[in-house]
């Protein structure tokens, strides 16, 4: 059976790398599609006292996409998460994103999203995050990349579908159901 | 001193070496890639051929000149003429590792790598690249034999040399197979151009030259010192063989009249070789809409073609250019420039072994965000849009393990197996200095210099 049978449940264990074999990317190694997509974990450090500053962002987006519902449409993304957690005294952010593009190719397009819907502005609260962001893509990105932690298991039940796929399959469903309501 | 921020309307013009924002009628040229054997030698290469690089206010300005002079220089060749390492390392990575290194990552693998090139391309020994432009070859073949005299006068070394020329007819520009070139050129601020129709707004001027305000509406982190980067581009050189046989014999193959020739050699680029885009004449050539700039231009994709019924999602243009399909297109525009080299390959003759094809340009503010891209994405992932196993028909690494789709009702029709109709047989990444910085450099590049 084919390895990319969306119908057979898959898990990928993942080198402590990211990734099998090293292919270069513009900006760094090219992490590999796994059964559920492309992705990536970003962990920082939250900036002492910024808490709250995070999760004011959080009814930001919110607010965006209830009246935007597309503005992140370009990005191919199945899922984000946000998430605070402490480890003793401090506060910690994990940003976890899977998607349907190699994130290597589209590292400005998704810097170029994230500022116009605000979601950069969150990355101010980090520490590390490039005091000139604004004017330094490749310091964004290198950020970035820093604090990705890539997986080292991957599990799928519906593996290697794109985002698409499913819009398109649960469109077709829509329009079969209809054409079926018109026939009665 | 730091960068300013500087709107396009005050576009440096004086400072700004012509290249990238005159267009001149040349229909001859010849490239020489240079070596300095000592820093001393380069600087006296560069203080005897500054006089002759025109200007963008200059050029086209006065009486028509007959010949154009661009002189551009890679990382070595800006440490070569003393630039201190402190400066150095403030370029861009990609430019500090040349094309060479990063071929994997724009794609240029199998027969296009770089152990296949030709003329020391892919050498750290490149040094500089000196972009003569003629109004004819008679011209060339002067300015050749005046600047072969000066390089052996002041002991610079000519690594290797491309003469180009126009291919007849003379009336417009287009390349061996046959294709209308010219017809989508990018306007910025600064110049007082008006883009024809369909072509984008227009844009700000640090798209293509350091230290303007890009389309983020600020001035992103340059290298130092100011007087070496303002006004200055990145060039990314290519020399991309053409088999013109082999994609005749394509044509015939998948092809058994004249016009069904015609109609896959148009679904492969996106355009007639008329220039008549496939999206407005989908069905049959239209030359008269193809020379015509106001119209010829005016399209897009999601509008009027969202399934490629008529231009395919993988033909050549629909990836360079992708229209009202794409995302943050005005960040990926670049400049071309360049022309044709070896000789025509008269219709239906065999394949004769001499090389021809097209070497030129591409102009941007940075390499790793709009030359990069487009080759890393739009010509060579095969993931582009979603096709599956598909790259760039003409420019994209081929080797017969690729498809190209041709939407078509009731059911699609797939040419599996595309043969290479292009090969990259070389590349290197340029530093296209301002007027000053050239004056900066070759005075030893020292601060105390720059005043």
């Amino acid at each position: 059976m084919n390895e990319q049978d969306w119908s057979r449940p898959a898990a990928m264990a993942i080198p402590k790398e990211g990734y099998f074999k090293l292919e270069k990317g513009r900006y760094g190694p090219i992490f590999p599609r796994t059964p559920i997509g492309y992705g990536f974990t970003i962990i920082a450090k939250v900036k002492p006292g910024r808490e709250e500053a995070l999760r004011e962002y959080g009814r930001t987006i919110e607010k965006t996409i209830g009246t935007t519902p597309d503005a992140l449409a370009v990005l191919k993304l199945h899922s984000l998460k946000w998430v605070l957690f402490d480890i003793n005294n401090d506060t910690y952010f994990m940003y976890q994103g899977v998607f349907d593009t190699d994130f290597d190719k589209y590292s400005e397009d998704a810097i170029a999203i994230f500022t116009a819907t605000g979601i950069t502005t969150a990355f101010v609260n980090l520490e590390g995050f490039p005091e000139d962001w604004k004017t330094n893509a490749p310091a964004v990105i290198k950020f970035v990349r820093d604090h990705h932690r890539p997986s080292f298991l991957e599990y799928g039940e519906y593996p290697y579908v794109t985002g698409d796929e499913i819009k398109k399959a649960l469109r077709m469903k829509q329009a079969f159901s209809g054409m079926l309501d018109q026939m009665q | 001193m730091t960068v300013g921020a500087q709107s396009g309307a005050t576009l440096e013009l004086d400072d700004i070496q012509h290249f990238l924002v005159n267009r001149t009628p040349a229909l001859a040229a010849r490239y020489e890639f240079l070596t300095f054997p000592t820093s001393g030698i380069g600087r006296a290469w560069l203080s005897g051929i500054l006089g002759k690089v025109g200007t963008a206010r200059t050029v086209g300005a006065g009486p028509p000149d007959a010949r154009w002079v661009t002189v551009a220089f890679t990382w070595n060749g800006l440490r070569s003429l003393g630039v201190c390492e402190s400066s150095l390392e403030t370029f861009p990575e990609e430019f500090r590792q040349g094309m060479a290194a990063r071929a994997d990552i724009i794609g240029t693998t199998g027969p296009n790598a770089p152990e296949h090139w030709i003329g020391g391309l892919a050498s750290p020994d490149l040094h500089a690249i000196v972009i003569l432009f003629a109004r004819d070859v008679a011209e060339r073949e002067r300015c050749r034999e005046e600047h072969a005299r000066f390089l052996q006068e002041c002991g610079a070394r000519l690594l290797s040399s491309l003469d180009l020329e126009a291919l007849p007819p003379y009336d417009y520009a287009h390349e061996h197979f046959g294709y209308r070139d010219r017809l989508s050129q990018p306007v910025f601020e600064g110049t007082g151009e008006v883009p024809t129709p369909g072509s984008g707004g227009v844009l700000k001027a640090g798209e293509f030259f350091l230290g303007y305000e890009d389309e983020t509406g600020v001035v992103p982190v340059l290298p130092k010192p100011d007087v070496l980067i303002r006004n200055g581009s990145y060039l990314a050189y290519f020399r991309l063989q053409e088999h013109v046989a082999a994609f005749r014999d394509f044509l015939r193959q998948n092809g058994t009249t004249e016009e069904a020739q015609e109609l896959i050699a148009a679904k492969l680029m996106g355009r007639w070789r008329s220039g008549a885009p496939l999206v407005l004449s989908p069905d049959k050539d239209d030359p008269e809409l193809g020379k015509d700039m106001q119209r010829n231009n005016d399209f897009n994709y999601k509008g009027m073609d969202p399934y490629g019924y008529r231009c395919p999602v993988g033909a050549h243009i629909r990836r360079m250019n992708l229209r009202d399909t794409g995302h943050n297109m005005e960040r990926r525009r670049v400049i071309r420039r360049g022309g044709t080299y070896g000789p025509l390959l008269p219709q239906d003759a065999p394949e004769d072994e001499v090389e021809r094809g097209v070497a030129g340009f591409v102009g941007c503010a940075s390499i790793v965000r709009q030359y990069e891209f487009a080759m890393n994405v739009w010509v060579n992932d095969a993931a582009f849009m979603d096709l599956g196993n598909e790259r760039d028909p003409i420019i994209g690494t081929q080797d017969s393990s690729f498809d190209f789709t041709m939407p078509k009702r009731p059911i699609k029709k797939t040419i599996k197996g595309l043969p290479a109709f292009t090969t990259v047989k070389g590349g290197a990444y340029f530093f296209l200095p301002g007027i000053k910085a050239l004056r900066y450099l070759s005075a030893g590049a020292s601060e105390s210099s720059s005043s």
